[in-house]
């Protein structure tokens, strides 16, 4: 397997998939559980919300054992109630590990800009581990970098839309300006979506509906594992140039006459 | 004493504590984080920590997200 001689490194911690996958929208626990085996991911999001204050519902944790826990601020409009949620699932998941959103906008989803650097940089000086699910915006992935976060989490096209990667170059100019890992978070529809996201060069992809929204969950995780690994491995065996014309691949010479 | 717990009115003895509350409740500790007055209240501390009248308690745990 290309994970071991090719590790993902994320704030200073190796990991074997560059695939990481959200929990949401699955029929089930068993659902939930046979996608995630299928995805070969190591971590997985979830979100923070109140009890139902009828006892005896089973927790989501019990399926999740094994998985490295990335809680996020999905809900969040402001930069208060993204540090709120962020600290209380720090409290709940024992992991510096934050995925950030704050969102600006309910029908797009898009994130709001402001708040997320702001946010960033008060969780930062909190001693978060803080990856944020921003725009396409070159500039902006440089000044969460700049804030200290681990990572940038560049939206493909909108959450949940499945609309795939709409702007590779935005994607290619976020790489060549900042360090840290750029995940693509948001976007993805299917298997070759990631491997697009990963033969441009991207770290890392996040999805949830992607998978969880297939009308076969678990088969879709397998695909975009494939795809994950498939992009991965084109990337780094560097593509063939693109031409006008043709290149024929057999002799030209010694043909019979 | 009269609380907000999760945006509803929970009712406890005066003096109860965090671990009270969350017995009353009969949630398993292990698996929520409690925040009072929008402060996070640590889990080290349900045993000690005294809710005072009009507290505002959120009572959270983990579920599916991306």
């Amino acid at each position: 397997m290309l994970g071991a001689q090719d590790p993902f490194v994320l704030a200073g911690k190796s990991w074997r998939s560059r695939l990481i996958v959200g929990t949401g929208k699955y029929k089930d626990e068993d659902e939930t559980r046979r996608a995630l085996a299928a995805s070969g991911t190591e971590i997985v999001t979830v979100a923070l919300r109140r009890i139902d204050l009828k006892p005896g519902q089973p927790s989501l944790l019990d399926a999740l054992k094994g998985y490295a826990i990335l809680p996020n601020t999905a809900g969040c409009y402001t930069v208060d109630e993204a540090v709120r949620t962020a600290r209380l699932a720090r409290e709940l998941g024992m992991t510096e590990f934050v995925k950030l959103e704050v969102i600006g906008d309910k029908r797009t989803l898009f994130p709001d800009a402001e708040a997320t650097l702001e946010a960033a940089r008060v969780l930062v000086k909190d001693g978060f581990v803080v990856l944020p699910y921003t725009n396409d915006d070159p500039v902006m992935a440089k000044k969460l970098e700049d804030a200290g976060c681990a990572a940038v989490m560049p939206l493909a096209a909108p959450i949940g839309s499945g609309l795939g990667i709409r702007n590779p170059y935005n994607l290619r100019i976020i790489m060549e300006t900042v360090k840290v890992p750029v995940i693509v978070d948001a976007g993805v529809g299917t298997a070759s979506d990631a491997a697009v996201a990963m033969e441009l060069g991207c770290h890392a992809v996040l999805m949830n509906t992607g998978i969880a929204g297939a009308k076969e969950p678990v088969l879709m995780a397998e695909a975009m594992r494939l795809g994950v690994e498939a992009g991965r491995k084109a990337y780094l065996a560097g593509r063939i140039g693109k031409k006008l014309h043709a290149a024929a691949s057999s002799p030209e010479h010694g043909l019979i006459e | 004493m009269k609380l907000q717990v999760n945006g509803k009115p929970v009712e406890l003895p005066d003096g109860s504590t965090v671990a009270a509350l969350l017995e009353h409740l009969a949630v398993e500790p292990a698996r929520v984080a409690v925040e009072r007055n929008q402060d996070v209240i640590p889990r080290r501390t349900w045993a000690e920590a005294r809710l005072a009248d009009g507290d505002h308690i959120e009572v959270v745990t983990f579920v599916g997200g991306g």
